[in-house]
């Protein structure tokens, strides 16, 4: 294994050690208090509910698409 | 945990790690990666219509990030989706419109099951046949000139399939109006082939369900000429708007469980950022070589489902 391929993997499993200890936070904290609140709304109205699906899931795609990048680039910052 | 909307209880450690197993594939390959997540959330007890709605919301969040990942290396050709995007929402009504008449005249799971196993090993068969072909003439021609072929094997984007002569083909068809792919470094392409590209995508999605990349991806290689990589990032991006479309329409209907899916985005959110970049280290018939084994998965599958009588991915 060459030296570029050895750091790509090294960063890439600091990556995943230190992204699942957020997404760990992330369980407890976020989708602990959503829960009931979706639930709610879906039973309420399923209009508003679909809007918030999207919303929710784009939001959590912008947001962890940023967060993975920074953190890949910060651990090769510190690797190099 | 409990999701009290699907009314299902699944460990999430079991859905992050299927998330992440369909981001790893999806950013490397372009696909949605429904011929996985549907039968991982069924055989977990969710109920049919919820394992479709929410495999396509999930698939929406994933794709962002593999898409964002693949516009940054450059593999996304934004005009080209946008253009396909109209023949997809079209083919999958069509798609839709012919499982509603399957479903008064005949037993619509084996006939959609037989259906899907033939295209599936069909794609299967067809990509490991010409990507092995073309890594052939590429070792023969390391052999007659090695100078050049190591030239051209460095830079991984320089692309080639064995049926070239058939995008040529295509591309020589003067069916106005004709657009430009500067990002995909075609000239002059029509309209209509796009189009058709798409619808056909469009329609296997509204009949098999999914994203059906494993056809789309394929497609825009051989018959539109489009290098693997930026058919990849495109496929993605793609996938990103017929999703989004998908999520609403089955979100309205009930049939999503947004919890489930925002578990299992966060296992698809860093698979997919490994799967993007692992296409920097590949060639594009290797990677098409690689993309073999995943049809036959799913044709797998649904053999299994139609053998023990369950359903597959409706």
């Amino acid at each position: 294994m060459d030296a570029k391929s050895r750091d790509s993997l090294i960063s890439i499993l600091i990556e995943v050690v230190v992204y699942a200890a957020l997404v760990l936070a992330y369980f407890f904290l976020v989708l602990h208090f959503l829960g009931g609140w979706l639930l709610d709304i879906y039973q309420r109205d399923k209009r508003i509910y679909a809007v918030l699906a999207l919303f929710l899931i784009v939001c959590q795609g912008v947001v962890l698409e940023t967060l993975t990048t920074a953190l890949l680039k910060w651990i090769r910052s510190k690797l190099d | 945990m409990d999701f009290l909307i699907s009314g299902t209880h699944i460990s999430p450690i079991y859905l992050v790690v299927v998330g992440f197993i369909i981001g790893l594939l999806g950013g490397f390959f372009g696909v949605g990666g429904s011929f996985l997540a549907g039968p991982a959330l069924f055989a977990m007890g969710m109920p049919m219509n919820f394992v479709v709605g929410t495999d396509l919301t999930h698939i929406v969040g994933k794709s962002i990030v593999s898409a964002k990942k693949h516009r940054a290396l450059g593999n996304v050709d934004i005009k080209l989706g946008a253009l396909m995007v109209v023949g997809t929402i079209a083919g999958v009504e069509a798609g839709a419109q012919l499982i509603q008449q399957l479903k008064r005249k005949a037993n619509v799971d084996q006939v959609v099951g037989v259906c899907f196993i033939i295209v599936l090993v069909s794609i299967s068969s067809f990509m490991a046949w010409e990507s092995w072909k073309r890594l052939q003439i590429r070792r023969r021609r390391e052999i007659s000139n090695p100078v050049a072929a190591r030239k051209r094997a460095l830079d991984l984007k320089a692309d080639d399939s064995a049926f070239a002569h058939i995008a040529r083909r295509i591309h020589r068809i003067k069916l106005p109006p004709m657009v430009r792919l500067r990002e995909s470094g075609i000239e002059r392409i029509s309209l209509w082939a796009i189009l058709l590209v798409a619808f056909v995508g469009g329609f296997f999605s509204g009949f098999l369900g999914g994203g059906a990349g494993y056809i789309r991806m394929p497609s825009m290689v051989y018959f539109l000429g489009i290098p693997t990589h930026i058919a990849v990032g495109t496929d993605l991006f793609e996938i990103m708007i017929s999703a989004s479309y998908g999520t609403l329409t089955h979100a309205i209907k009930g049939n999503v469980d947004i919890l489930v899916a925002l578990v299992m985005h966060t296992g698809a959110a860093i698979g997919a950022q490994i799967g993007a970049t692992a296409t920097s280290y590949f060639a594009g018939p290797r990677i098409r070589l690689f993309f073999v084994p995943l049809p036959l998965i799913g044709a797998a599958i649904i053999v299994y489902g139609l053998i023990t009588g369950g359903h597959h991915s409706r």
